[in-house]
């Protein structure tokens, strides 16, 4: 599809609306990036304090599901469906197996979860091969000015927003939200008073995973799968959780608006890998001014809780 | 205990006595003797394994004995390779400059582990936060290395090469009138193996003096450490700086021994391999990290045979059951075993008597 405006506006105006558009349209698509990234990480660190560095490889997982799956034959939206629950069981099993022995030994299980990553990687490199043959970008383009824009990634920041939206029904209107929130809060108080934090662990665990899952089944069209993909997200995920804080609601889009908006201002100035190197001077900055985060900062100036 | 025992045993390390020294001694002195047994390869090889050491002991200080947990012991690791590749190949071979570089290369990493231990330590950053700042760092070095392919990026006369990495410094060459000494080859062996008894030895005698009590201190209870006065951000950064040097100290040998640097020996996989080592042989034990080092690279390339994949596979699943089912480390948990079993059975069989502390 083609839309023409260049045939109302003066050029000179048709190129500045253009580039801010253009602009804009970064933004959104890092800031979708980032939030789609950093919502199981952050789900699974504010919910449990467990810093899950296979966060990666269960994105890596959701994708693959995905591009199989999609290629057997099912439509697009199953597909992604798929994706999703392959990663979320996945994390079932593991909590199940492993990461449950490691609630509170901090370092143990970031060393944990560190392993499963290679072993993620590695093993997909062997099962899989160096790469798998990707899916074609559904809706195709539309053209602006010389600029040409996909539609599904200009779809994207949409769903960020509509599963931050979705969450934040889910922890502040559902029973399992409050068991949950309860638990984040006093553990031991939510046991006494009879929730199951077990399973509600559990029950985050797998939920992080599959929201990692979606994020990969989502970016699955756009990019090629490959089996070390895991770590270029797990880098963006980091910074978001680490910017946001440990609260997901409070800080996730507020810290990937900001770090979407540094990273596409060096991007566009200075390219691609200074945009990443600038992530990551933000985040080596923002752990020393504010350790807890935005969400932390927020908390505190407001009477903690 | 003679004297001397007394200064590299103690409560901070397993192995003590005569009889543990006579057999580190005699694996020395078999290791140094190898080079008239074996081929030229298998010298290269075990080079090799050797020259991590530096960096899996400077973690275990870290991480195992002070309790900080650093993603990022590569970035001194690269900083120390590229270093000593720019240096190196800007100055030459001639007279003593690649002792230059070399010493340069080791402080460059100490300085920037002042800066960055000063801002962590001295700044309130703590746990998990420590390793996300030295994993930042890593993977800014790492990013801004990969993208400096182009012909702008050369200093002097050695030019980064992006992604490639560099190659082709001189090894370390020491003028001896008409002939110079090129350190490479047994040579080279013969130094690091210098190097790792050098680094071993001062490393027992560090975390076995009241320093060394200390940063067990500092582990256990930072809070406690504080309020008994020991200033616990100075060792804390100290010990950071020791253990990053020694992370350089394999940079520049790893360099040295192939002859090039790349970016991607400081990136993510790069970067999980020395928490491997550590973890494995067991973090609190500088002695079992050694081992553990050495067995576990040469493991790795034994696995390696059919590509990397392979043996990464395998060292996560060395690192997963490690951290399920001996949180200690194998090789400590193995040793304290067998040490209980032998104390069980001597206490069976001795005769009942009071036993007095001896002064």
């Amino acid at each position: 599809m083609r839309w023409s405006i260049a045939h109302f506006l003066p050029h000179a105006q048709m190129t500045f609306l253009v580039e801010a558009y253009a602009f804009f349209y970064q933004l959104a698509d890092s800031f979708a990036f980032l939030v789609l990234c950093g919502l199981g990480l952050a789900i699974i660190f504010g919910m449990m304090g467990v810093i899950n560095l296979a966060h990666g490889e269960f994105i890596m997982c959701g994708a693959y599901v995905t591009v199989l799956s999609a290629r057997a034959g099912l439509p697009l939206p199953f597909a992604m469906l798929c994706g999703t629950l392959a990663a979320g069981l996945v994390g079932l099993i593991l909590e199940f197996l492993i990461i449950r022995r490691l609630y509170h030994r901090l370092f143990d299980s970031i060393v944990a979860t560190w392993a499963l990553s290679l072993i993620a990687t590695q093993g997909m490199l062997i099962v899989a091969g160096p790469s798998i043959e990707g899916l074609k970008t559904p809706f195709g383009s539309f053209e602006l000015g010389e600029y040409s824009f996909s539609v599904y990634r200009a779809l994207l920041p949409l769903i960020a927003l509509l599963l931050l939206g979705a969450l934040y029904w889910l922890f502040v209107r559902t029973r399992f939200g409050i068991y949950s929130r309860a638990t984040i809060q006093d553990a031991d108080m939510a046991r006494a008073l009879g929730a199951n934090t077990r399973r509600i662990y559990s029950q985050t665990f797998t939920l992080g995973a599959a929201l990692a899952g979606l994020t990969g089944a989502l970016y699955a069209p756009t990019i090629t799968a490959v089996p070390t993909m895991g770590q270029a997200f797990i880098v963006q995920s980091f910074v978001t959780v680490v910017v946001s804080g440990a609260d997901v609601m409070l800080g996730l889009a507020p810290s990937a608006a900001v770090l979407a908006f540094i990273q596409s201002l060096l991007a566009k100035s200075y390219g691609q890998l200074i945009g990443q190197i600038g992530l990551l001077m933000t985040v080596i900055i923002v752990v020393r001014v504010l350790p807890k985060g935005i969400s932390g900062w927020v908390l505190q100036r407001n009477g903690g809780r | 205990m003679p004297r001397w025992l007394s200064l590299v045993d103690g409560p901070q390390t397993l192995g003590r006595g005569p009889a543990f020294w006579f057999v580190l001694g005699v694996i020395v002195l078999v290791a140094a003797l190898l080079p008239t047994f074996v081929n030229a390869f298998a010298i290269t090889n075990l080079t090799y394994f050797l020259v991590w050491v530096f960096m899996a002991l400077g973690l275990s200080l870290i991480w195992g004995y002070a309790g900080i947990l650093s993603f990022g012991q590569t970035a001194f690791f690269g900083l120390a390779g590229y270093t000593y590749g720019v240096i190196s190949i800007n100055l030459g071979d001639a007279g003593l400059w690649t002792w230059f570089a070399l010493l340069l290369s080791l402080v460059l990493p100490a300085m920037l582990a002042i800066l960055v231990g000063y801002f962590m330590f001295y700044g309130g950053v703590r746990d998990v936060f420590v390793g996300i700042v030295t994993l930042s760092i890593t993977l800014v070095f790492e990013t801004f290395m990969a993208q400096t392919a182009g012909p702008e990026w050369t200093i002097g006369s050695a030019r980064l090469n992006g992604f490639n990495g560099m190659s082709n410094m001189p090894p370390l060459t020491f003028p001896w009138g008409e002939n110079p000494i090129i350190f490479d080859g047994t040579s080279l062996f013969w130094l690091v193996l210098a190097l790792v008894v050098l680094v071993y030895v001062g490393l027992r005698i560090l975390v076995n003096s009241r320093f060394g009590n200390v940063l067990v201190a500092i582990r256990e209870n930072p809070e406690r450490a504080e309020m008994l006065g020991y200033n616990v951000r100075l060792y804390q950064l100290f010990v950071f700086v020791i253990g990053s040097v020694l992370a350089g100290l394999s940079g520049v040998l790893y360099t040295l021994w192939g002859s090039y640097i790349t970016p991607s020996s400081m990136g993510l996989t790069a970067a999980a391999l020395p928490i491997i080592w550590v973890a494995a042989g067991g973090r609190k034990d500088i002695t079992a990290t050694l081992f553990a080092t050495v067995l576990l690279t040469w493991l790795s390339q034994q696995l390696a045979v059919k590509g990397s994949q392979y043996a990464l596979i395998w060292m996560g699943v060395i690192l997963l059951v490690v951290v399920l089912f001996a949180p200690e480390g194998l090789f400590v948990t193995v040793w304290k075993k067998l040490r209980d079993g032998r104390r069980m059975r001597q206490r069976a069989t001795a005769p009942k008597t009071v036993s007095l502390p001896s002064a």
